[in-house]
């Protein structure tokens, strides 16, 4: 049952310490001041899902929330490396980070398979590449019928999921428009949902097959205008591509990293 | 008189070529993301383009600096979620070319997205061993891994080097032809893989039966030292070596105008914020 909140509650009685995290968006509809009120609350040795862990992600691990990474494409889009995830990586800084690294296909049809209420996800794919090799978590299965061998991956089942969206009515149905990404897989495959929305609308005015979720399949609903930003929101505000792009200097180094925590991100807050 | 044009400008509108008017195209960003926005505006105004955001039939104003931008879904007939794409329209057999980048192509066209290595395996090529001996780590696959195979065909564009184009990828993100060459060999459920390689000084195709990249054209100027220079591995050329055709005054407007709209547009979204 939805329950209107703050960002602040929400985030303190959805996100335990030792929980599996996904907070998707594919490119659009980031939910970045969900990862900030995260980082804001110090939770710690999270395992975070996503796609494109993108700058929130990048932010999250710098901040020391994070043991656990899985993800298919770990860059910042059209600008280069995620810094703090590689310092994680190479020198354990602030604390030792695992990855488990997938393709989009195979995390796409994982979150599906959650959603779906399936163990696994079964796809055509990973034909030859050495992520095999690399991440036990890629296996196989014999189609019963036809004998073709197919790549299998476990279903993704997070402890919680966060989703930006742009609006929701006052009975806490949400609709989302534009790029989709897995954002209703996340919400269907998750044991507690927050979603944090642009506006609260008296009536969302969708159409007969837009993407809308119940009110009934989501916990926790805050409005935090701007909410996905740097990213966008299809009809609100366009995506800050100087801001991904200064990213790289303030990440790069340690020290601007830690006075860009204090100052954006403790520093701000509700 | 002749055009002016750069070397890179010669690989877009070259690869742009390589796409035809009736082709569904799944496309990588960056390089193909130019170039197949490029076709669609010269030769190949019917080719419907297709982005791993979802987004089908897009007719971008101006190139994304990122692969959902909004201008994709825009400009798009539409656009669905991402394990439908993944799913439905890539995996169901829907696309006949992916066009993709890489960081590292070797000679049966496998690429590495993932890992440069530090150190190798005496014994032989060895993607574990050199990803856990990372000297530069890359993004990843993304899309490529079922884009490469899921795909009726594959065509790969990038900048001509010997750290590009090297004799063993370090890491297989993404299948060419393996290892041997041979790794789509009695594959019926899969594509064909990389025909096409266009780099900045000349288009590559795989040799039939051995799959190895062979030059079967030069781009204008350019000489067979410069690419063996260029190469990883001991290049051949084929017998009948052609010249790459020029490019056209109107795909070097056209290409320079989709540039400086791209840039005006990122630089004009930068200064209202």
């Amino acid at each position: 049952m939805t329950v209107f909140t703050t960002l602040s509650h929400a985030i303190a009685n959805g996100v335990k310490d030792g929980d599996t995290v996904a907070m998707e968006g594919f490119t659009h509809l980031i939910p970045f001041a969900a990862g900030h009120e995260i980082i804001r609350q110090q939770r710690r040795r999270l395992t975070l899902v996503r796609m494109t862990p993108d700058l929130i992600y990048d932010q999250l691990v710098g901040a020391g929330c994070v043991s656990k990474l899985i993800f298919s494409w770990g860059g910042n889009p059209g600008v280069g490396s995620l810094h703090r995830v590689r310092d994680a990586i190479e020198n354990a800084y602030p604390a030792p980070l695992e990855i488990e690294e997938h393709s989009h296909a195979a995390m796409a049809n994982a979150y599906e398979a959650g959603a779906s209420g399936l163990p696994m996800a079964v796809f055509r794919g990973y034909v030859g590449s050495d992520l095999q090799h690399v991440n036990p978590n890629i296996k196989s299965v014999t189609c019963p019928f036809t004998g073709e061998v197919l790549a299998a991956v476990p279903a993704i089942k997070p402890d919680v999921g966060i989703i930006h969206a742009q609006k929701a009515d006052r009975a806490g149905n949400v609709l989302i428009e534009g790029i989709l990404g897995v954002q209703k897989e996340v919400v269907l495959s998750t044991a507690y949902s927050i979603v944090t929305v642009e506006e609260i609308v008296d009536d969302l005015q969708a159409g007969p097959n837009s993407c809308v979720l119940p009110a009934w399949t989501i916990n926790a609903i805050a409005t935090v205008p701007l909410g996905a930003k740097p990213s966008y929101a299809q009809g609100y505000y366009p995506r800050d591509n100087s801001y991904y792009k200064k990213w790289d200097g303030i990440s790069r180094e340690r020290e601007p990293f830690q006075k860009w925590l204090d100052e954006e991100v403790f520093g701000a807050g509700e | 008189m002749t055009a002016q044009y750069t070397s890179d400008e010669m690989m877009t509108i070259t690869a742009s070529r390589a796409l035809n008017n009736n082709s569904t195209c799944f496309v990588g960003i960056g390089l193909p993301s130019a170039a197949a926005n490029l076709a669609r505006l010269t030769h190949a105004p019917g080719i419907t383009l297709i982005y791993e955001s979802g987004t089908i039939e897009t007719k971008p104003q101006i190139l994304p600096l990122s692969i959902g931008d909004g201008e994709l879904c825009e400009s798009a007939l539409t656009t669905v979620a991402v394990p439908e794409m993944f799913r439905y329209w890539l995996q169901g057999g829907h696309i006949d070319v992916g066009f993709l980048g890489t960081a590292q192509v070797d000679r049966y066209g496998n690429i590495n997205t993932t890992v440069i290595a530090a150190s190798h395996n005496p014994e032989g090529p060895d993607g574990a061993h050199c990803y856990a001996n990372p000297r530069v780590r890359l993004p990843g696959g993304g899309g490529a891994p079922e884009i490469s195979t899921n795909a009726k065909e594959v065509i790969i564009t990038v900048r001509h080097s010997k750290r590009t184009f090297v004799k063993n990828v370090d890491f297989i993100t993404t299948l060419g032809y393996g290892r041997d060459g041979q790794a789509r060999r009695g594959k019926t459920t899969i594509g064909k893989g990389p025909t096409l390689v266009i780099s900045d000084l000349c288009i590559l195709k795989p040799e039939t039966e051995t799959n190895e990249l062979m030059v079967v054209s030069l781009h204008p100027g350019v000489t067979k030292d410069q690419v063996i220079e260029a190469t990883g591995w001991d290049i051949r050329f084929a017998d009948a070596l052609a010249t790459t055709d020029l490019p056209t005054q109107n795909e070097i407007d056209v290409l320079r105008e989709l540039k400086r709209v791209t840039e005006a547009a990122h630089s004009q979204l930068e200064n209202a914020q």
